[in-house]
């Protein structure tokens, strides 16, 4: 009996949802709080993309041309953050680097906390984009660079390091846009602190606790739009490659 | 000498964010003996939120096995207009915010949704966990069969269809074999997705104990409710499960090389 009564009244509501319009959407989405927490997530996701590039050349650099026992398992190892659940990956982050860590280092509800897991749920992201071309990469040039008398920081920052940027940054721009929405990984580690460690998808996601379903979509559609941007923008860098 | 220095800090990296936090989670599980760790993953909402992920992970995979199937069949094979269009679209749930994802379905099928009055319960119910599962773990199958697909061409695919194979003997006697581990790898990169899928889950799921909890959820609740030990034991369960899907990538890949 109270269905119809209930449908008519969420049609109403509906309505009255679809005249507030890009008003109350901008107001939403640059409330100070939500705006915090954008501008955070920004710049933590940048500095991650920075760590991985650097971090992540070095790492398939050495597992492509260096040779030691256990390169394999090394290898199979960096597929981990893929497999493993973030909910997981935070927690494991927290038992080391957290209030109870056996080696003395808290650095739990910090912002620092907030870089490590995305560090650690984007860690394969240049690896695995940089290794093949790594290992495709003709040896000749480096060969005649080397017999030219160019020094082994020379070849590299010359003859390698040029053919490897596409790859660097469409595995930087991959791991900047997963950072950009993380969640699961960061939501035991980072104490979700207003004005300090909170990132917009923990922002959202208090929104929806807390019934402002507005407040969540507004910052939901500026995430989404930057993923795409960053999407499309890795298409063309592939086309660029191609 | 220069070649030992990037070694080392390359492993001591990855030892760092990787390798050390992992093995502390298995200490700190193991720490109080067996006994308690087993204790803690067979209670009730345990037992009942292992079922929940399985269930919900068999529903997804395979509906997105058969799509990824069909998807890299359209997008490699196919001609149609909005090809491009359709090949970006399939990679949307690897860039989208898992929250995004739940809020979305939170939009479509909550109260105040689009097909909130049609009366499903969708949102804060199985139906609405098993949606999100699927979302989050679309593209795995398709990624990994598209490139195989390019691969082999469509010679013998043609040479079946002269000797008077209809398609669907094609697809089952000669594109199937040619694809398999691919669909394999991809399907297993979906489940371990799948099972571990948290943000969009927990937007949708209610987390009902016993009802509509998954293994993740239920990490996360014995966390904030300060039972460490439970949430350390539910993770080496997950952690072991990441770890039984890496080995398998690993000797799937072994198979793939060999077979190309």
């Amino acid at each position: 009996m109270a269905e119809p009564h209930r449908a008519a009244a969420a049609r109403r509501r509906r309505r009255a949802l679809a005249r507030r319009g890009l008003g109350d959407f901008w107001a939403s989405a640059t409330t100070r709080q939500a705006l915090d927490a954008l501008q955070f997530t920004l710049i933590v996701s940048l500095v991650v993309a920075a760590i991985i590039a650097a971090f992540g050349t070095l790492v398939a650099w050495v597992l492509v041309r260096d040779s030691f026992r256990g390169k394999g398992f090394v290898n199979a190892l960096i597929d981990l953050p893929f497999a493993l659940p973030t909910i997981v990956a935070g927690l494991t982050l927290l038992a080391l680097y957290g209030p109870s860590s056996p080696i003395g280092v808290n650095v739990a509800f910090t912002k620092v906390a907030v870089a490590m897991a995305l560090l650690f749920v984007t860690l394969p992201f240049v690896i695995r984009s940089v290794q093949p071309v790594l290992i495709e990469l003709d040896r000749e040039m480096e060969e005649a660079a080397a017999s030219l008398g160019a020094s082994a920081f020379t070849t590299f920052r010359r003859i390698i390091f040029p053919n490897l940027v596409p790859a660097i940054l469409s595995g930087a721009a991959l791991a900047f846009s997963r950072a950009l929405g993380e969640f699961g990984s960061i939501i035991l580690l980072s104490g979700n602190i207003p004005f300090d460690t909170q990132v917009s998808s923990v922002y959202a996601f208090k929104q929806i606790e807390s019934d402002n379903i507005d407040g969540a979509a507004a910052v939901s559609v500026v995430l989404l739009v930057v993923a795409l941007a960053v999407l499309l923008g890795i298409r063309g860098l592939e086309r660029w490659r191609a | 000498m220069a070649r030992l220095t990037l070694r080392v800090v390359a492993l001591g990296y990855l030892g760092a964010l990787l390798v050390v936090p992992v093995a502390v989670v298995f200490y700190r599980t193991f720490e109080n003996g067996l006994g308690a760790v087993w204790d803690s993953v067979t209670t009730p909402a345990a037992i009942s939120a292992f079922w929940l992920t399985l269930e919900v992970a068999l529903i997804a995979v395979p509906l997105n096995a058969i799509f990824g199937v069909l998807a890299a069949l359209a997008l490699v094979r196919g001609r149609f207009p909005g090809k491009r269009l359709f090949d970006a679209l399939i990679d949307l749930p690897f860039a989208v915010s898992p929250i995004v994802v739940g809020l979305a379905l939170l939009l479509v099928w909550g109260v105040d949704g689009w097909f909130g009055g049609l009366g499903v319960q969708v949102i804060f119910s199985v139906p609405g966990i098993v949606l999100a599962t699927i979302f989050v773990s679309l593209p795995f199958v398709a990624r990994e069969v598209a490139p195989v697909l390019r691969e082999i061409g469509d010679e013998q695919e043609q040479a079946a269809a002269t000797l008077g194979a209809n398609g669907w003997q094609t697809f089952r006697r000669v594109t199937l074999p040619a694809i398999r581990w691919g669909l394999v790898y991809g399907v297993v990169l979906a489940t371990a997705r799948a099972i571990g899928e948290f943000g969009a889950v927990s937007v949708v799921s209610g987390k009902i104990a016993g009802e509509t909890e998954t293994l993740t959820l239920l990490v996360e609740k014995r966390f904030q409710n300060f039972d460490l030990a439970g949430a350390y034991a539910a993770s080496a369960l997950l952690a072991a499960i990441a770890l039984v899907t890496l080995a398998a990538m690993t000797i799937l890949n072994r198979r793939r090389e060999e077979s190309t």
